[in-house]
């Protein structure tokens, strides 16, 4: 990737980049200082024992705000090399991070955020966060490797993405979770205090004229910061590799390690977009219209977020960040190597079937046989991963009504159809991360195989 | 002599343009909202929520911003840009190396970038807020469409520079359509489509022939693409957030709680 470059040559590079991103963290932290100051909402934390001085969170952000003050002028005068995470610790989580971990670490993070919301809305312990996983940001960026890769000029935006993600999930949870003390209280949501009506012109137009300049002069600095990529002109000979669809479809380009191109490619996006427009047809709740709630909606609002955090922006996160040539796992300050070779020895359900299980072989058609015949052993063959199917799908939807109260409620205020639909998009969802696990587990390539009509499952 | 600004303002031109005075008091200003017609999408007045930051993210409104930015710089871009295999590279190098106005693909490209992520953002808000319930389900539907044409507008964006990038992304993404099912030469079932014996589906024209216009992606990709890219997907994309605005109005206003 920068066979080209040295590190002290990176190190020069990346030192003045520090200098200006830790100037900036410090100002943030000033700023939120002199915010709390003046506007009197500092919290209290402890008195000094001897003096009885109250020590405030502004006295807690005024000490970050000086630590990378120290830090920027630390990377400045050549010190960037010294603020990096140590080798080993890189070593250590390049050799643990894979995709096992990446996946079910984020979804395990982003449970305990959910069920400790109360404690993670609070504006000090966001902003800790947010301090923190700048820091790492900023101490990663002196890592060849890792700083190739964000410095790319396509991914840029997905590191954005990120943190807007992160402020708005915040916001919007922050919200939610003051809107359900209240209702919990018997008062009315917040946006219902702000009930009277107010001229467009002056307040609204106002804004969003100020929303465009704002939003004018930021492209304007990103264009003129950041040059568009331009690479060497198209070839069809020379292949590049890794070869990537656009990031927004790395999510779906993800989804080809476990389907085949027919199921990511074509239908699951197919059912991604059928199902989000079914949703408001299949969610009958009727509280939560209009305020940021989440009690009063929990399945909507955990369904979702797991299809959109997990499903939808941590692949594509991984499939930005994380793969490199054929398509193989790469930890985040792992160098990408053309020649890393990864072990494939996936196996069909078939296979474990017949093979493995009842050591008789694979049933087979004779080679001249007509085709009705072989679409009959075909179908023997594949007997147990399509009754599998047939299983899921079928007994999947009365199965949930019949052993879970909460199916059972939903199905009978739904009515059939509606209910249909959301169990078997339900069902399809979780389709994914099953053969993930299937995949991680006992590795299992295709439930049903079927190569012969590119019918693989 | 009166002010200058009173002499504009008062002048036959001025009036012709704007029937009434600067909106500087109550009814001037419910006024200008009734006679503008870049102003009328809104309502005259609003509930005091509907217009906070915090709740509204603002995220829709950005959007449409940004579509509006990359059609000025999209049509600056189509006076320096031709697409053909002989020029489309060349035309990227003249717009970075020689043209004045050197950001102009800059901002094309990040505001399309951002784009992407401002649509799931007013999405986001718009799913944690429920304002998708009744009365507005069908201008959810809408947006959803209106999410898939901005990928789109980005995806046929992104072969345009004629680049390495640019080429694989699209061979990737478009060698989806190759494996539709029935109607892609590698998909399930399009064996079963055969006319006296003879296999309907083929590459030469299954669904990735269709959106490619050949077999690989090649100049007549990049025509198609272009052709889509400026014109068929940007007037879809226009007439369904015409819809979306008017519907926003039709179905209540910005959503709130009841």
């Amino acid at each position: 990737m920068h066979g080209h470059v040295s590190y002290e040559d990176f190190i020069l590079q990346v030192a003045g980049f520090l200098t200006t991103y830790y100037l900036f963290i410090a100002a943030m932290n000033g700023l939120a200082a002199f915010y709390l100051w003046q506007s009197g909402r500092a919290k209290e934390l402890f008195r000094l024992p001897g003096s009885g001085l109250a020590v405030t969170t502004v006295h807690v952000w005024l000490l970050v705000a000086g630590v990378f003050t120290i830090l920027s002028a630390y990377a400045t005068n050549g010190g960037a090399a010294a603020l990096t995470l140590p080798q080993a610790v890189r070593d250590f989580a390049d050799a643990r991070m894979g995709p096992v971990v990446y996946t079910v670490g984020l979804l395990l993070l982003l449970s305990v955020l959910y069920l400790g919301r109360n404690f993670f809305v609070k504006p000090t312990v966001a902003w800790a966060g947010l301090n923190l996983s700048l820091l790492l940001m900023g101490i990663s960026m002196t890592d060849m490797d890792f700083a190739s890769i964000v410095m790319k000029p396509d991914n840029v935006p997905i590191v954005a993405m990120i943190y807007l993600l992160g402020f708005f999930t915040w916001l919007s949870a922050s919200k939610a979770v003051q809107n359900d003390a209240r209702t919990a209280r018997g008062e009315v949501p917040l946006e219902k205090l702000d009930d009277e009506k107010v001229l467009v012109w002056p307040d609204l137009v106002y804004t969003e004229l100020i929303c465009m300049i704002a939003l004018m002069a930021i492209l304007f600095v990103w264009a003129i910061l950041l040059q568009a990529p331009l690479e060497e002109p198209a070839s069809t000979v020379k292949t590049p590799n890794p070869s990537k669809a656009p990031w927004y479809f790395l999510g779906l380009q993800e989804m080809l390690v476990y389907y085949d191109p027919w199921m990511a490619g074509v239908v699951l996006p197919g059912v991604v977009v059928g199902g989000l427009m079914a949703i408001p047809f299949i969610d009958f709740n009727k509280q939560g219209n209009g305020y940021y709630t989440i009690n009063e909606r929990k399945f909507a609002y955990c369904t979702f977020q797991f299809g959109f955090l997990v499903l939808w922006v941590t692949l594509i996160v991984m499939g930005t960040f994380l793969r490199g040539p054929n398509w193989n796992f790469f930890g985040f300050y792992e160098t990408w190597d053309a020649h890393k070779v990864e072990a494939l020895n996936n196996v069909d359900l078939s296979q474990y079937f017949w093979v493995d299980l009842l050591h008789t072989g694979r049933p087979k058609a004779a080679d001249d046989a007509p085709m009705i015949v072989k679409i009959g052993y075909i179908l023997l063959r594949e007997s147990v991963g399509i009754m599998l199917l047939l299983f899921y799908f079928g007994g999947g939807p009365p199965a949930m009504v019949i052993y879970s109260k909460f199916f059972r409620k939903m199905f009978l205020r739904m009515g059939f159809v509606r209910y249909m639909v959301l169990s078997n998009l339900i069902l399809l969802m979780a389709l994914l991360p099953i053969k993930m696990l299937a995949r991680w587990t006992v590795d299992m390539k295709y439930f049903v195989s079927i190569p012969e009509y590119f019918l693989n499952f | 002599m009166p002010p200058l600004d009173e002499i504009i303002r008062g002048s036959q031109i001025w009036k012709s343009v704007f029937r009434h005075p600067a909106p500087i008091d109550r009814r001037n200003r419910v006024v200008v909202m009734l006679t503008n017609f870049f102003l009328h999408l809104h309502p005259v007045s609003i509930k005091k929520q509907g217009i906070s930051l915090s709740y509204t993210w603002c995220m829709g409104g950005v959007t449409f911003f940004l579509f509006l930015v990359e059609t000025v710089t999209g049509v600056l871009l189509m006076f320096y840009y031709r697409p053909t295999l002989e020029w489309a590279y060349n035309d990227m190098l003249a717009l970075r190396d020689v043209a004045s106005l050197g950001i102009l693909r800059e901002i094309h490209r990040w505001a399309a970038h951002a784009m992407v992520i401002t649509v799931w953002l007013h999405m986001y808000r718009v799913f944690l807020t429920g304002s998708y319930k009744p009365p507005r389900e069908f201008n959810w539907v809408i947006g959803v469409i209106l999410l898939l044409l901005t990928l789109l507008l980005s995806f046929t964006g992104y072969l345009l520079p004629w680049d390495q990038l640019a080429i694989w992304a699209i061979t990737v993404g478009s060698n989806m359509a190759r494996a539709h099912p029935f109607l892609g030469h590698e998909g399930p079932g399009s064996a079963l489509l055969t006319l006296d014996g003879i296999d309907m589906i083929t590459n030469a024209s299954d669904a990735r022939f269709g959106l490619l216009g050949a077999r690989f992606v090649g100049e007549e990709t990049l025509n198609r693409f272009y052709v889509l890219h400026c014109v068929a997907i940007p007037l879809a994309a226009a007439l369904l957030m015409a819809i979306h605005f008017w519907r926003v109005r039709k179905d209540g206003g910005i959503s709130g709680p009841l």
